[in-house]
């Protein structure tokens, strides 16, 4: 900056910022790509004036000093531009001649993210690494009285079911009397969680969709995936793939007409529906879809104008309260279908759940509850939300499930669980600390937009712009010139690849716990944790 | 490992001959301890098949205790079994002041009592005695239940049943399960032995049953009071038969579909699939794992031996109409009838359960890709 340039309380300089840009004059080529690729606009090429001293011995009296001009890379300072991290400039550099690095210490930039009182807002994850599910160890190793099973030739089953279960005594009366039995599905047990088609870019949504009709049709294994509040494309509601598919819907009913005018042409029924009720990114608040993203196919499959802001209300506003929704809307739903599609709330995780639990105990239609935790993942939200409202699911879940055992209904109303699944990387570890903690199944969102996407969020503030359509892998943008960066078959292929992987990574760890017969849902008795608190609070052995 | 043997047999069969053929076995067994379990009694106890026994070990604090609540109940001891004991047991085996097989005639009140609700007040009678037993540490309830005995102790199974003289004519049974024990724990809880009782119907297994904490949680919460103890997690075997039997209604066949059901393609394909699919819906948190081969006998004495999906416990049925005798191994099976029909010997696989119905007649192998019996 200049001398005399006015200095505001947001005027930053590099050091204030969470990511600095190194860049090497020496290698950079000044082709331009990185400043044309950065997402914010975060660098800019720059003029440099440099001074030069260059004596010449034999001229004594002749002035040596002189300025020299160089062409480079500047990053900009501004609040508004600030650097992501996302490191695309690195990413296309032909010579590797620039790279973000994280500051050395705590940023100043968040103290100015509010300019004209507009608290920060971003999409991505509550940056915050680490969390009780990656300390979970499986500990009851089958060493006495059993032999080893063999993760890859013996017979697995891992499979899950989601649906009201009736209790055995009733169930099999029903069966004998040809009375109604609720619907249920069964599935693999790690779910593709409810991202919004408006949310995700058209490769993206098209690649998931892809990958699960293969994992179904080539692979064997009944992946199902929601579709997040944004509706369904027209064609996938009249194609016999809608069975892989929970239809979600949310206090917008975004899609909804489009989704109840094609039930009559509808070839197969899907899977189930999810009412969600709260997201645990951003729990008590409605989804949002920025108008950036609105484009005309989006507008078309939501039914909204082009180019407006989509806030879904925090509640449904046609209900009183929550157990009046779940009641009525469990049964319009089963009503709409025939009563033959499972139908369950998604709630975010919170220190009530056991009270809606304890509602759908009653109600014989509930087909489940999913919990989506503190940790789970978002398109759009103010940080506040996300970094600091939710409850940890581990806690929720293993209350909702003992409270169940309790009441002896652990088999009737399965739990789901999502939100920061395998966010570390260790996705089947912690998808199977859950389900011995009493989860039926696991919903995967942010895991699935890395290994198949390749998405560059993390917990430590990067990347996290799923907000502002400007997605640089072309996921989460409705931007052409974006998300054809994004090949769906590519998707597809990283998405089987991650599934089959998870599959191969269970059995590693349910056969040397002597599990094959049955997916070991509840089997605390194998977990163990080197925390004492957390032992106590969760009901699993410490061990140190 | 533990070792198995079960002998259903026409004429009465002494305890020393399953206890014998254990010995033969006895590479599989750690002789850290014997379960007897008698059934179809001869001698004496023949002519009082409708009353009552009760089987345990107690000490003489215990004995008065019983006494005085049993008199309290209004039952009367009918006929009891004294095992002499000499004064020093032999090494290996605890000092026990009395092993308890005592019959009752019913408390006049109950002679009216619906069947049902007869047998419901026998599991409280011994619950009851068993609680009052870890109260005091006086008394160990095995089973009370009509034409039953049960013997279990610590030590070895031969020597154990030389110590307590089971030879004895009195305590010929056609029905005889014993299993010599492995010992997986330092502090042996007799109530950890197998076999497991339960209103008529008993369980024994080798090997180790790795799902046994949901099991555990979800038969507690059956508001069945006899689902209780759980100190072995073999326990869960006679329980989960139990209930597929009372609770379902259903026979021994569909035991197996409890708990190892077939999986997805087989129950495409499966006469019964549907049912099927529904019954492994319904009791999905009954399902085993792990290598287990379980032998059992329901309360109409019918015998039957199934094994877990995977078959990885050695398990074989033989004999001869009149005669037959599951067994670990086959060297226990030719110690007792050596002179058997070798080739129809039948070692169950992951599908089958074999099953010996009281005629006594052949081995019936329901195999779990066949159609069930029709449902009443």
């Amino acid at each position: 900056m200049s001398a005399d340039a006015k200095i505001t309380p947001s005027t930053l300089n590099l050091k204030d910022l969470p990511w600095q840009i190194a860049w090497s004059r020496e290698k950079c080529t000044l082709c331009g790509q990185c400043t044309a690729v950065c997402p914010v606009n975060a660098i800019e090429p720059g003029v440099f004036r440099k001074r030069s001293v260059d004596v010449d011995i034999n001229a004594p009296y002749q002035s040596g000093s002189g300025f020299k001009v160089y062409h480079g890379i500047r990053q900009r300072t501004a609040p508004a531009y600030h650097c992501v991290g996302c490191g695309m400039c690195a990413m296309v550099c032909p010579n590797d001649a620039i790279m973000p690095y994280r500051s050395d210490e705590a940023d100043k930039l968040r103290f100015h993210l509010d300019q004209g009182g507009q608290p920060e807002r971003r999409g991505g994850r509550r940056n915050a690494p680490g969390g009780v599910l990656d300390q979970i160890k499986f500990t009851r190793i089958s060493m006495l009285t059993d032999p080893a099973l063999d993760a890859g030739r013996h017979e697995f089953d891992m499979r899950t079911l989601l649906g009201r279960i009736l209790p055995p005594e009733q169930n099999m009366q029903q069966v004998l009397e040809n009375g109604w039995i609720p619907p249920v599905r069964e599935i693999y047990p790690l779910i593709i969680g409810g991202m919004s088609f408006g949310a995700l870019s058209p490769p993206m949504w098209e690649g998931l969709q892809m990958g699960v009709a293969y994992l179904n049709e080539e692979m064997g294994m009944p992946v199902r995936i929601s579709t997040g509040e944004g509706g369904c494309p027209p064609r996938l509601l009249r194609s016999r793939f809608l069975r892989y598919v929970i239809l979600q819907i949310a206090s917008g009913y975004f899609g909804w007409d489009e989704i109840i005018h094609a039930i009559p042409e509808m070839k197969v029924d899907p899977c189930a529906i999810e009412i969600k009720y709260g997201q645990g990114a951003k729990p008590g608040d409605g989804g949002l879809l920025m108008w950036h993203k609105v484009n005309q196919l989006i507008a078309a499959i939501r039914g909204v104008p082009m180019g407006v802001n989509l806030p879904s209300p925090p509640t449904h506003q046609t209900k009183y309260s929550i157990e009046e929704a779940v009641a009525k809307m469990i049964q319009s739903m089963y009503m709409a279908w025939g009563f033959r599609v499972p139908v369950y709330p998604k709630i975010s995780g919170t220190s009530t759940a056991l009270a809606v639990l304890n509602n759908l105990s009653r109600n014989p239609y509930a087909a489940g509850l999913a919990i989506d935790g503190e940790d789970g993942g978002t398109g759009a939200a103010y940080n506040v939300s996300m970094d600091h409202m939710g409850h940890p699911v581990a806690s929720c879940l293993r209350d909702c499930y003992l409270n169940l055992v309790s009441l002896g209904q652990q088999n009737e109303i399965p739990l789901f669980v999502g939100g920061g699944i395998g966010k570390n990387g260790n996705l089947a570890a912690n998808a199977a600390a859950l389900m011995m903690l009493g989860a039926s199944g696991v919903q995967v969102g942010k895991y699935v937009m890395q290994a198949a996407a390749g998405c560059l969020g993390s917990e430590t503030r990067r990347c996290n712009i799923c907000n502002i359509g400007l997605c640089p892998k072309g996921i989460t943008s409705q931007d052409p010139r974006l998300y054809r960066r994004l090949d769906p078959e590519d998707v597809a292929r990283r998405l089987v690849d991650m599934y089959v992987s998870f599959d191969t990574e269970l059995r590693k760890i349910v056969a040397p716990l002597g599990r094959s017969t049955s997916l070991p849902i509840g089997m605390s008795d194998a977990l163990a944790i080197s925390d004492k608190a957390a032992a106590d609070r969760l009901q699993i052995k410490y061990v140190v | 490992m533990c070792r198995l043997v079960a002998i259903t047999s026409e004429t009465p069969v002494s305890p020393m001959t399953a206890l014998n053929a254990l010995d033969v076995m006895r590479e599989g067994h750690d002789g850290s301890g014997i379960g007897l379990f008698l059934r179809d009694l001869g001698g004496p106890l023949e002519e009082m098949k409708n009353e009552p026994i009760l089987s345990g070990i107690f000490t003489e604090e215990g004995i008065r205790r019983l006494d005085s609540y049993m008199i309290d109940m209004g039952f009367l001891t009918k006929y009891k079994i004294s095992i002499r004991l000499p004064k020093v047991p032999p090494p290996g085996v605890p000092r026990r002041d009395m092993y308890l097989v005592r019959a009752y005639e019913y408390p006049e009140e109950w002679e009216d009592l619906p069947q049902a609700e007869k047998e419901a007040r026998l599991v409280t009678v011994r619950l009851a005695l068993q609680e009052m037993g870890r109260e005091k540490g006086d008394m160990i309830v095995f089973s009370f239940w009509p034409d039953t005995i049960m013997i279990k102790e610590i030590g070895d199974p031969l020597t154990v049943g030389k110590y307590l003289e089971l030879g004895r004519e009195n305590l010929n049974a056609r029905i005889i399960m014993a299993q010599g024990r492995q010992n997986t724990n330092y502090a042996i809880d007799l109530y950890a032995c197998h076999p497991f009782f339960i209103q008529g119907f008993s369980t024994m297994t080798n090997g180790e049953n790795t799902a046994f904490v949901p099991i555990r949680e979800y038969l507690s919460s059956r508001g069945e009071p006899g689902y209780t103890g759980f100190y072995s997690d073999s326990e869960v075997f006679v329980h989960i038969l139990h209930y597929t039997l009372k609770h379902l209604g259903m026979g021994v066949e569909a035991y197996k579909h409890v708990i190892t059901p077939l999986q997805d393609g087989d129950l495409e394909a499966h006469p019964n699939g549907e049912f099927l699919k529904h019954m492994k819906r319904t009791c999905r948190k009954l399902i085993i794992d792990g290598p287990n081969c379980v032998i059992g006998v329901l309360p109409d004495n019918t015998m039957f031996m199934a094994q877990d999906r995977k078959k990885l416990r050695p398990g074989v049925v033989g004999g001869k109409p009149g005669t037959y005798v599951f067994s670990s191994e086959i060297c226990g099976l030719d110690y007792i009838l050596p002179d058997r029909d070798k080739h129809s010997d039948f070692q169950p696989m992951h599908l089958d359960t074999a099953v010996v119905r009281p005629d006594r007649r052949e081995v019936d192998i329901c195999q779990q890709m066949q159609r069930l019996p029709r449902l009443h």
